[in-house]
């Protein structure tokens, strides 16, 4: 499956999508394959509103049934949002990773940071050769 | 990762479904189907499910000290196990360390099939092999290899010439009563019998790893993929390895190299059940001092509200201080809360008692319960007394 071209995407297996450049607002994820690899989605741990990330930085953590994972934010900024859906309902990353299933809305603070990331070919071909 | 895994019969079968296979115990093994997890507990706690168990061990072990070698061996009764029934014991080193835990069944007299977990099956042939020429043989020869005829005692390893397929679940039993040529209704837990399933003749034990009802089919490793195909035709739902684990952990039910170890005693882990202290055995010196002295720790249950789980390794204290250690834990789907197992001081053992969980960094209150966290609903029409 090929990842959605209109997003970037880090080494980590999280994507950020720019929703407005004028207010440097955009809206992070993690990808199909990681959902695949994780298997359910029990319970996120995320950031809470206010709060600042950095780029590549633990912003949070996923447990799926299995195991635990580090969640890291794509950029440096602020969180807006937080996807409230997630608390009762984690599985949407599983079913929607791309859209229903997104975590955090953040206010950028250095746009420049998103050059550092993965085209969505890119981030496929990255895949590929890891599996 | 130099070391090629083993694979089970029905390592193409896994494949062919979408099965996520991943490395356990030296084996290439189905951690979950594209179903999820999640699912395939929910199909064995309410119908049936079906698990490749193949890379355990199948070890034959005969001769005319057959009986009094395993009753040397094994913390349960050789000798008073009759044919057609099967026992769950530890296999203890002298300091009572738990070396592995089996399910053994006893075939004919002098005739018994043991089952090893996948990871442990050189280490007890080797063990085994040991006690053999120790206490059966010359004290010299450790032939386990091909047999310790001169000792009494013959191993024979069959894991590679056979397969196990566990059906389990409240419908698991009809399942695959539905697909045997006779006998399957009246099988009474941890007793087996034998029959045919797809033209094979197979060995069929009521036995599991589950919590649910179920049973536990050894088949030639050639009857493997129409036997699986046969049950999954009849509704028995593929599952993995990490049903598996939530299913075992949801049931009190301890896995070797998590609740037990070489280091770790049956006393220590509540097993003391499956010791049989009226016969002499490896390691019975050491358990005896220690069911009279008391131990350093002790297995408990562990419970906590939410999703976010306690896992293998995480700390247990009180007041900052050290109270323990989690060895299992999951997200339990059939009961919606969190739950796992652990070792600790004796002092905050009782149900009830609250300690702190580090959860990677993170400190959440954990109460202590009882085992097993799920019991299964007696079902009048299968209930049996045990």
């Amino acid at each position: 499956m090929s990842s959605p071209s209109d997003r970037s995407y880090t080494r980590e297996h999280e994507w950020i999508i720019v929703e407005d450049a004028s207010t440097s607002r955009a809206l992070v994820g993690i990808t199909h394959f990681a959902q695949d690899q994780l298997g359910d989605i029990v319970y996120f741990e995320l950031p809470k509103v206010g709060d600042s990330v950095s780029q590549l930085g633990k912003m949070g953590e996923v447990e799926s049934v299995k195991a635990v994972s580090d969640l890291y934010s794509p950029v440096s900024g602020e969180v807006v949002e937080v996807n409230s859906a997630l608390t009762d309902q984690p599985e949407l990353t599983n079913s929607d990773p791309f859209g229903e299933g997104w975590l955090i809305r953040v206010t950028m603070s250095d746009p420049s940071e998103l050059d550092a990331l993965m085209s969505s070919e890119e981030y496929d071909a990255y895949v590929a050769e890891q599996h | 990762m130099d070391a090629v895994n083993l694979r089970t019969p029905l390592y193409d079968t896994h494949v062919a479904l979408g099965g996520r296979m991943v490395p356990f115990g030296g084996w290439d093994m189905p951690v979950q189907y594209p179903e999820g997890i999640l699912a395939e507990v929910r199909a064995v706690r309410t119908g049936a499910g079906i698990f490749d168990v193949s890379h355990m061990g199948r070890v034959y072990i005969s001769g005319p000290s057959a009986t009094d070698f395993l009753d040397w061996a094994l913390t349960g009764s050789a000798s008073t196990l009759a044919a057609g029934r099967a026992r769950y014991c530890l296999i203890c080193n002298a300091r009572g360390g738990v070396i592995d835990d089996t399910i053994f069944y006893k075939l004919a007299e002098e005739q018994y099939l043991l089952i090893p977990n996948a990871g442990n099956r050189p280490r007890v042939l080797d063990w085994f092999g040991q006690v053999i020429a120790q206490r059966f043989g010359d004290g010299q020869s450790l032939g386990w290899l091909t047999g310790n005829g001169d000792a009494g005692v013959t191993l024979d390893d069959q894991t590679m010439q056979t397969c196990l397929l566990a059906c389990q679940g409240p419908e698991a039993l009809g399942l695959a009563a539905s697909l045997a040529d006779n006998g399957l209704e009246g099988l009474r837990p941890f007793a087996w019998t034998a029959t045919r399933m797809c033209g094979a003749e197979v060995l069929v034990g009521r036995t599991g790893y589950t919590g649910e009802d179920g049973v536990e089919v050894l088949a030639p490793a050639a009857a493997a993929s129409g036997i699986w195909q046969a049950l999954t035709d009849a509704g028995a739902v593929p599952c993995g390895l990490g049903a598996r684990d939530v299913l075992r952990t949801e049931a009190g039910l301890p896995l070797h190299g998590h609740e037990l170890d070489e280091s770790t005693t049956p006393v220590e882990a509540k097993l003391e059940r499956f010791v049989d202290y009226d016969k002499e055995f490896v390691g019975r010196d050491a358990l005896v001092k220690q069911h009279h002295d008391g131990t350093g720790f002790t297995l408990v249950g562990l419970q906590m509200p939410g999703r976010s789980a306690p896992r293998a390794t995480y700390a247990l204290t009180v007041l900052g201080q050290p109270a323990g250690q989690v060895t299992s834990g999951c997200y339990s789907p059939t009961l919606d809360t969190s739950l796992g197992m652990g070792y600790v001081f004796p002092e905050y053992s009782r149900p009830g008692t609250v300690l702190e969980l580090d959860k990677r960094g993170l400190i959440e209150e954990i109460t202590v319960t009882a085992l097993p966290h799920y019991r299964r609903p007696r079902r009048s029409k299968s209930s049996q007394p045990s």
